[in-house]
């Protein structure tokens, strides 16, 4: 059993886009916060704070969750992926991204890091999706500019250019 | 919004979890998956002094099949149940319900008996548990008890586990040989609250229903031999007896609609089926 005080300060250790961090976090601070001010990676972005909108999805031992339902002491020795470990280290867009770049699935940005993960998973546990289960799929993540259809064709095309690997 | 301030402690047995609880009380809450309690910790409708997560604990861990039963561990996930090897022989109901829980992303996290304790009336994995009447198994210093489901959950976030007690594990019976099972919701998009759901069965010329979305908890109703306009009246007849209100999701008269309406769909669909056949 190991005991944290709500008083006291803690180091967190767990591996980002496969590079050891570390940071300080007292035991309610969030991932999501964590991962934003702790560790200034922003690219993970906060919409609603309760598990509805789906903005801060991130990969965690490779599932996709909400890390705003996290705790950051929740992922201490874990596995955790953001938008940040898409690209490669050239900046090269991997292929979904290059798929939602391609098919103007995007608008202001807001969404899309989670959009961008939640298909990391779901496109390797199923790697030919049709239209009807990548809406499925997709229905724990809002978007409010784009009207979802280019977001469903960047995901369809993404999975297509995936499988020629 | 953020979650008020607590202790947080990370237990490794289910011993040390029902140990905190006998000392914090009230006080404790589990944290197993946190897809219920951690928006209700960030809009501040819950406080606990105490964080006990039991997602590391040994024994807690997995499903188990027993001489008719199965049993899910307190810290299994319902991404865990749902990908099951057994889960569609042993479990047809759970296998059908399971994709209307939440979305993948949350179900990666949520476990089974979480949404159990949470007993929400709109929830899936409850009204399976009514329909099939599962039992949860909770346990304190005092020692542990079995709870039907008809009595373990009790009205809207309430359920009859005491505060000093572990749920640690969900107990679903295993699939009858020739029964038919299916399971049905309305939602307003995939993943969203059920406005109702519902778990059917066939078996013996008999028809079980649980009804969750509309009262304070689901409900059950067990009919024989129905057929045609029977079936409708007999669904009539439940959707007023369980009393819905209007609320911002629907009417009390949508909700009675729902009941007669996608009963039937069920209805339909269970005698549709083809006999359940147990694995060798």
């Amino acid at each position: 059993m190991k005991k944290f005080s709500k008083e006291e300060r803690y180091q967190i250790r767990f591996t980002l886009n496969g590079e050891a961090i570390e940071g300080i976090a007292e035991p309610r601070l969030l991932l999501t916060d964590f991962l934003r001010h702790e560790i200034g990676a922003t690219g993970t972005h906060v919409g609603c704070e309760h598990g509805i909108c789906g903005a801060c999805t991130i990969l965690v031992n490779g599932k996709a969750v909400r890390s705003c339902l996290m705790l950051a002491m929740q992922v201490e020795g874990s596995e955790v992926e953001t938008i940040e470990g898409l690209a490669d280290q050239d900046g090269n867009f991997n292929a979904l991204q290059q798929a939602f770049h391609e098919n103007f699935a995007l608008q202001c940005g807001y969404c899309t890091p989670g959009f961008l993960m939640t298909l990391s998973e779901y496109l390797k546990g199923n790697p030919d999706p049709s239209m009807e289960e990548i809406k499925v799929a997709l229905s724990g993540n809002i978007c409010r500019c784009t009207g979802y259809h280019e977001i469903v064709n960047a995901a369809f095309d993404a999975a297509k250019e995936m499988r020629k690997n | 919004m953020k979650p008020p301030k607590f202790d947080y402690i990370r237990v490794e047995t289910s011993d040390e979890a029902v140990d905190l609880l006998a000392e914090y009380g009230d006080d404790a809450r589990i944290l197993a998956g946190g897809q219920s309690l951690m928006p209700m910790m960030n809009m501040r409708l819950v406080r606990p002094q105490v964080l006990v997560d039991i997602a590391h604990t040994s024994d807690l861990q997995g499903i188990s099949k027993k001489v008719k039963k199965i049993e899910i561990g307190a810290a299994t996930t319902q991404a865990d149940l749902g990908d099951w090897i057994n889960l569609s022989s042993d479990l047809p109901l759970l296998a059908s319900a399971i994709p209307s829980i939440g979305h993948f992303q949350t179900r990666n996290r949520g476990t089974v008996c979480g949404s159990l304790c949470h007993a929400d009336p709109s929830s899936e994995l409850p009204a399976c548990l009514m329909l099939l009447d599962g039992e949860v198994e909770l346990r304190s210093k005092k020692g542990a008890r079995s709870v039907k489901a008809d009595d373990f959950l009790i009205g809207v976030l309430t359920t009859a586990k005491r505060a000093d007690e572990l749920a640690v594990k969900a107990i679903y019976p295993i699939a009858q040989e020739g029964a038919k099972y299916a399971f049905t919701e309305f939602h307003h998009r995939h993943g969203d609250f059920a406005v109702v759901g519902i778990a059917g069965m066939a078996f013996n010329n008999r028809i079980r229903v649980a009804i969750g979305g509309v009262a304070d908890r689901p409900e059950v109703r067990e009919w024989e031999s129905l057929e045609g306009g029977d079936i409708d009246d007999a669904l009539n007849d439940f959707a007023w007896e369980l009393r819905g209100s209007d609320d911002i999701h629907a009417t009390a008269q949508h909700r009675r609609e729902l009941v007669r309406h996608l009963g039937r769909q069920l209805i339909d669909n269970l005698h549709s089926q083809k006999n359940h056949e147990l694995p060798q």
